[in-house]
């Protein structure tokens, strides 16, 4: 059964990294939902989320191959754990003066926020689950979503930190 | 000590024992090749780079080391493409050092510059751009190491040439290549070894598969050891051949498409397949839902993305095929199966009626027959390079290989000009050993300009050219599924015997099967390669056969009513 599973990947802050990645999901035929890089907290390490929608058996042989790439460090499934997931989005949706508190309102349960206010629309910033921020793309679209962009999400576990294995 | 990023390379390959590299000039690794004067390893000037790759491949094989070519920027590494995708699918450990243009011109489509290491990104185990001198020492050795650990595969290491020009301080170490994120080898789990332990004790009908990882991991005498002690039959991938020694009374010879019909069929009525490090390629499988759907599987190969990949497996484990075996030869106890060995005796039933080497000499010449007979003559001990198609079939079918890595061949890209490169590789890996090459007249002519690399660097193989004027095997195929029509398939040859002639080789022609062993004798006995062009039966085709896609157990035989009738015989 396909789910979206949420893989932590941990390598070496090198160039090209990211295309052996990527390149290894288009060679393999994995569908990626989202991915995102950063920097982590230890210079020479990135850290990236990928999102996939996939069967567990699917996302075993994903996670082996991941692993056989020489400048990946950690592989960490992290759908099953408890892990923290957030997105960023920013959502420019048309409100005139009339729907603008309206607007406003539905923010406030989101816990969203507008960022930039013209004449017809606002911007708004929403940090929160995927889900959470798809409900809010729910709600908004009878206003008039113009233009969305999300980040993608970015997991960490809860608790212990990530064990970066030693070398071989 | 201070050196050019040139020297360094030489340097330390030298350091890593490196005594032969197969390459080509050019102007990105100009400065390499300047340097090469002053250091001990011989160089092979090839006459297209595809053979410098599939040179150190052969080298790799015959020898279990790891094989070096060396090309320039652009045109020169892409052409080592083909080379490096043949090594990838078929895990051997070679390096390959590519020039680049100037740090400052990459990006600039300047004059023979190519994204190399993006090109071949999907075909190595890893790859590097070196644009500094400082970084060639340290990144070579970690190829090299990257290379041979783990599953073996091939790296490519591209060096701009102001890397090359540069000076450094270089200080050679003996330090092992440590990398974060590589983790090559793995143990096998105690969980998984007792489960596998149990199914091979209370096994009725077991099979063990010999792959190529049996060769790689040298676990053939373990292997061995496991099939004698607890009477298993064993049966080989194409690259397992020779891991398991091809006239042992346990020996069953190749499964899959080629395999032998009773064979396949063993495989269809095993209860336990123990899969030694092979991948269940679809060439080895037939249809994947009809594939041995009596036999609990336990699969043993040290790469973890192999497992689960293709087949379901009952018992996966991720390791070293050698060190798996010792354990299960820790806890096993001898046994014996006379009933799946009578079984088999009557599986195997008629195969060797319908053979076409025990039928009489009826005038016409089988590829076959020169298998056999190659056999015969080199009494199993030739180490044989063969090429894509038919004839590598029929060799896999006819020529027993008792010891490993004497069978060299293209498995998993199936690489047509394979041979003869490979053939050359091995030779200056294994000098003391008969080096023959089997190829077929379509393959032969991909890369028979290394005939000139031959007579350049006075080498010696024998060629045995299985010359049908087909592609044979498309042929077949368009025989067997496209109603014979022979669409680009018929090959208008040059004379092989002028074309050897003209390189200053020897050049024979055999057109009976009893020509074969005075040919065979003068071939050995020349001291420069030899080329015999065998004209053998044009339209022969290779059985049994699994129709690609088709259920392993059903196979298409030799028709023994046309071959009879042939003979002159009535049945």
């Amino acid at each position: 059964m396909k789910r979206h599973n949420t893989l932590i990947v941990t390598v070496e802050d090198r160039p090209g990294v990211l295309n052996r990645v990527a390149s290894l999901f288009r060679r393999r035929g994995y569908n990626i939902d989202s991915l995102t890089v950063g920097h982590t907290a230890e210079p020479g390490v990135s850290r990236m989320t990928v999102v996939v929608n996939a069967d567990d058996d699917t996302v075993r042989r994903l996670e082996a191959n991941l692993y056989k790439l020489v400048n990946v460090l950690l592989v960490e499934n992290v759908h099953e754990k408890g892990a923290v997931l957030r997105d960023l989005a920013l959502i420019k949706v048309r409100a005139g003066a009339a729907e603008r508190a309206q607007v406003l309102q539905l923010l406030d349960v989101f816990r969203g926020r507008a960022v930039d206010v013209s004449a017809d629309n606002l911007i708004i910033e929403i940090v929160g689950t995927p889900d959470k921020i798809d409900g809010l793309v729910k709600v908004l679209e009878p206003f008039g979503v113009l233009e969305m962009v999300r980040t993608g999400a970015v997991a960490m576990t809860r608790g212990a930190e990530l064990r970066l294995v030693a070398a071989a | 000590m201070r050196l050019t990023g040139a020297q360094i390379i030489w340097e330390t390959l030298v350091q890593e024992k490196v005594d032969v590299v197969f390459g080509y000039p050019g102007g990105a690794i100009m400065p390499a090749y300047d340097a090469m004067l002053e250091y001990p390893i011989r160089h092979v000037l090839v006459r297209h780079e595809q053979g410098a790759a599939h040179m150190a491949d052969g080298y790799a094989r015959a020898s279990g080391r790891v094989g070096v070519c060396v090309a320039t920027s652009g045109p020169g590494a892409t052409n080592l493409v083909t080379g490096i995708a043949t090594a990838m699918l078929d895990s051997s450990p070679i390096v390959c050092i590519t020039g680049q243009v100037a740090t400052a011109l990459i990006g600039t489509d300047a004059f023979q510059e190519t994204d190399v290491t993006g090109v071949t990104l999907p075909i190595t185990k890893h790859n590097y751009l070196v644009t500094t001198a400082e970084e060639i020492g340290p990144t070579i050795r970690e190829a090299f190491f990257i290379a041979r650990s783990g599953r073996p595969g091939p790296v490519l290491v591209d060096i701009t040439k102001d890397a090359q020009q540069a000076s450094c301080d270089y200080t050679p170490t003996d330090q092992p290549v440590r990398l974060r994120g590589y983790r090559p080898d793995h143990s096998p789990g105690a969980r998984e070894l007792d489960k596998a332990i149990d199914l091979i004790r209370h096994s009725e009908r077991p099979i063990v598969f010999c792959g190529h990882g049996v060769v790689a991991a040298e676990a053939g005498v373990l292997v061995r050891e496991l099939a004698e002690r607890l009477e298993i039959p064993v049966a080989s991938t194409l690259l397992g051949l020779g891991g398991f020694p091809a006239t042992h009374p346990l020996a069953m010879g190749m499964m899959g498409m080629h395999g032998e019909a009773w064979v396949n069929q063993a495989i269809q009525e095993a209860d336990l397949i123990v899969a030694l490090g092979m991948r269940f390629d679809d060439r080895v499988t037939g249809k994947l839902e009809a594939y041995a759907p009596r036999a609990r599987k336990i699969h043993v190969d040290i790469d973890p993305s192999e497992i689960g990949k293709i087949v379901k497996v009952d018992v996966p484990i991720v390791a070293d095929v050698g060190e798996t075996v010792r354990a299960f030869l820790e806890k096993l106890r001898p046994a014996t199966r006379q009933s799946w060995r009578e079984r088999l005796a009557v599986l195997r039933g008629d195969s060797a009626v319908r053979d076409i080497v025990t039928l009489p000499d009826d005038g016409h010449l089988y590829a076959a027959h020169v298998m056999h007979d190659l056999w015969r003559l080199t009494e199993g001990k030739a180490l044989v390079v063969t090429d894509v198609g038919q004839h590598q079939m029929w060799e896999a079918q006819y020529y027993k290989h008792d010891h490993p890595r004497k069978l060299i061949t293209s498995g998993g890209l199936g690489t047509m000009g394979f041979a003869l490169p490979a053939a050359i590789g091995a030779r200056f890996a294994m000098p003391d050993e008969e080096v023959w090459v089997i190829v077929g007249d379509g393959g032969f002519q991909m890369t028979s300009s290394e005939l000139s690399t031959c007579a350049q660097e006075g080498l010696k193989v024998n060629i045995a050219l299985i010359n049908n004027g087909f592609l044979g095997m498309v042929r077949q195929w368009q025989e067997f599924f496209y109603g014979r029509r022979y669409a680009a398939t018929p090959l208008k040859n040059p004379d092989f015997v002028k074309l050897a002639d003209a390189h200053g080789l020897l050049g024979l022609r055999v057109t009976k099967r009893d020509e074969i062993a005075a040919a065979v004798a003068a071939a050995r006995a020349d001291k420069g390669t030899v080329v015999i062009d065998f004209r053998v039966e044009q339209e022969d085709s290779v059985y049994p056969m699994v129709a690609a896609g088709a259920d392993l157990g059903t196979m298409i035989r030799r028709p023994a009513k046309t071959v009879l009738a042939e003979t002159g015989e009535d049945s």
